[in-house]
């Protein structure tokens, strides 16, 4: 949660794209992708569905599946380390021990047959060579740092025979059992209720605390990344779109898709008459428009942006938006 | 409980319980109290918005009020008539003038029939038109829910999300309903295309003079849709009233601590965070007491709230909380 960018970063992703060859023709679902993350910090990653932020997250581990594949010239270090260029066996050992991967969906990361002490101790024993007691024992050391009661009774039980809370909390102990440097959280809250929510947040500020853990939250939640981010990067249509400090995100958004997404959201505090909603649906990948990819969409697009693909711009402030507006301010229609 | 006007439903002290098979192969059975004594009113032309978590009973009461799920107790009034008393005629006549729109618009589109005929069917079944003057209807119902022309023809799966639940709502509209039970009719879509539908939702309203029971478990979206909201907890409504005042002063520890919970896409601003200790009990086996006293973290909490159940007060002009110590 430090302000840590001047260190050398942590994560760093360099033209990051991934295709997906259907019958539809390519998609270019992640397209051309620079992010960084420093050593405990916590990022954002905001998108709507279909926009990419799911793929990025995968191909960070090359977890993308045929028919996808991440294309040549992408970059993807960790520590300066290519990621990349591993083998088989050394990415392996990076995934769950370097970094960690949470999932929206509790149940695809835990096995149903299998006690969930004797996972996470699975999970210890697979990066660490400890004996099997002792990797029982802090299995069931994480359950209690995870805030699971009675933990070392609740180890004995199948994942089945837990709420869908307490299933994140139990996936949380499994993915920072081997105390990763960076957790890559992917909708970790999406399917909970808003209370048990606001507990698993809570629960993995705490623990980042604690083990000076860098996160990327991915989200569609614009609330969670005002609460919970430091930076934070937009995508749409495969890219980044802008990048700014949370703070001046919100305060000043460059990019009229970051705009549109803000003005789109009902608040809690006060009834607006109506909802700006953003026209028009996302494109599918295999189809992005040419120029600027919102620019069928956009209420300030004039001929350029459909002609001329608008690279990231700075907006200052280590503030940057894909958008001609940011050359030509002029341009933009009240 | 009114919102002013003669009620266009009315509810009374319903009661749904439903048994279920579980354990080992279903040997046992076991009860849901899914929705416990649940009273309110609806008028012409308003929104209720029912908000609450899942397994609340907010879809179970929303099912029960249209009579497709049967129910304990209590009773449901439409119109002024009585909807469990209604012979099948008479109900599938009742039918015409309550729909519902369900989450997943999928539930209530054919994927192999068009758009066109999915829309088309309810006017025929209901006899309202037939022949060319049906198309027309249908043309000017996918127009009406925003769907470009020539959709008629098409099927689900070439559509988006948001498009679909457009369809949806046209399918529903088309036997000309007086009320709609939205049962978190855009929680699956996307903000940008979730306010498109929240907005056609409010012109439909104001163009046809519809009433809704909006229920959704998102608290931004009912403040919203709805000038009157309902919170529901583990089968009951535990406080309803006003959305102004209930958002800006709520009353019961529930409805504070949802209300707290909600990420705020406003950063640095500091807020009092009441994070609720457990998981909501299970309806099978609600807690004696008030149903919220196992996670309520009330300072005065005592044993009157372990032990007797609080009924909804008047506390406010027309808000109403069930709690002991709100208010005090």
């Amino acid at each position: 949660m430090t302000g840590a960018t001047a260190r050398a970063p942590l994560l760093e992703l360099r033209d990051l794209a991934v295709r997906f060859t259907g019958p539809d023709g390519v998609a270019r679902a992640v397209d051309g992708i620079d992010l960084t993350v420093a050593e405990g910090e916590t990022v954002g990653l905001v998108g709507e569905s279909g926009c990419g932020k799911s793929v990025t997250t995968l191909a960070i581990l090359r977890l993308v599946e045929p028919p996808g594949h991440i294309a040549h010239g992408s970059s993807v270090r960790l520590e300066g380390r290519d990621l990349l260029a591993l083998g088989p066996k050394e990415i392996r050992a990076v995934r769950g021990n370097h970094v960690a991967l949470v999932f929206q969906d509790p149940l695809s990361a835990l096995n149903p047959v299998l006690r969930i002490g004797a996972q996470i101790a699975e999970a210890i024993r697979a990066h660490e060579s400890v004996t099997r007691s002792t990797a029982r024992w802090r299995a069931v050391e994480m359950l209690a740092a995870v805030g699971i009661p009675d933990a070392e009774r609740r180890a004995a039980a199948y994942p089945h025979q837990l709420s869908g809370g307490m299933r994140q909390r139990v996936v949380l102990a499994m993915a920072l059992a081997c105390r990763p440097k960076l957790l890559l959280a992917d909708e970790p809250t999406t399917a909970l209720d808003v209370t048990i929510q606001a507990e698993i947040l809570e629960l993995l500020d705490a623990l980042q605390r604690k083990l000076g853990m860098a996160v990327l939250l991915v989200t569609h939640n614009l609330g969670i990344v005002a609460e919970r981010t430091r930076r934070v990067y937009v995508m749409y249509a495969g890219q980044i779109v802008e990048e700014a400090s949370t703070e001046r995100l919100f305060a000043q958004p460059a990019h009229p898709y970051t705009e549109g997404l803000l003005a789109a959201i009902p608040r809690l505090e006060e009834r607006r008459a109506r909802l700006q909603a953003i026209p028009g649906q996302v494109p599918p990948a295999t189809a992005w428009p040419a120029g600027c990819r919102f620019h069928p969409r956009c209420p300030h697009a004039w001929e350029k942006c459909a002609a001329e693909e608008p690279p990231l711009l700075d907006a200052g402030a280590r503030h940057k938006a894909r958008c001609w507006l940011v050359e030509e301010p002029m341009r933009r229609k009240k | 409980m009114n919102g002013g006007g003669r009620p266009l439903v009315k509810v009374t002290d319903l009661v749904t319980h439903f048994t279920r098979r579980t354990g080992f192969l279903g040997a046992r059975r076991e009860t849901v109290q899914a929705v416990n004594g649940v009273s309110f009113d609806i008028a012409a032309r308003e929104t209720l918005g029912l908000v609450g978590e899942s397994g609340c009973g907010k879809t179970t009461l929303g099912r029960t009020i249209l009579r497709l799920v049967d129910r304990t107790s209590g009773a449901v009034r439409f119109d002024g008539e009585d909807v469990f008393a209604l012979d099948a005629a008479a109900l599938r006549r009742m039918r015409r003038r309550m729909q519902i729109v369900f989450q997943d618009p999928d539930g209530s589109l054919d994927p192999r029939q068009s758009i066109g005929r999915a829309v088309r069917e309810g006017i025929e079944v209901h006899r309202l038109a037939r022949g060319a003057e049906a198309d027309r209807r249908v043309e000017a119902l996918l127009a009406e829910v925003g769907l470009p022309a020539g959709s008629a023809a098409r099927y689900p799966h070439e559509f988006s999300g948001g498009q679909r639940q457009r369809a949806a709502i046209a399918r529903a509209l088309a036997v000309e309903p007086e009320f709609l039970v939205c049962d978190e009719p855009v929680s699956a879509l996307d903000v940008s295309v979730q306010a498109q539908v929240l907005n056609l939702f409010a012109d439909l309203q104001a163009r046809r003079g519809l009433s809704y029971l909006f229920i959704s478990h998102d608290l931004a979206v009912i403040r919203h849709i709805a000038p009157r909201v309902a919170v529901m907890y583990l089968g009951r409504i535990v406080e309803h009233g006003p959305s102004d005042r209930i958002y800006a002063r709520p009353l019961h520890p529930y409805t504070q601590a949802l209300l707290t919970a909600v990420p705020v896409p406003d950063p640095g601003k500091g807020r009092r965070r009441i994070v609720l200790a457990g998981d909501p009990p299970s309806p099978v086996n609600p807690p004696p007491g008030c149903p919220f006293h196992p996670r309520c973290q009330h300072p005065a909490k005592d044993d009157r709230c372990r032990t007797a159940r609080p009924e909804l007060r008047e506390l406010g002009a027309g808000h109403f909380a069930a709690c002991h110590l709100a208010g005090r």
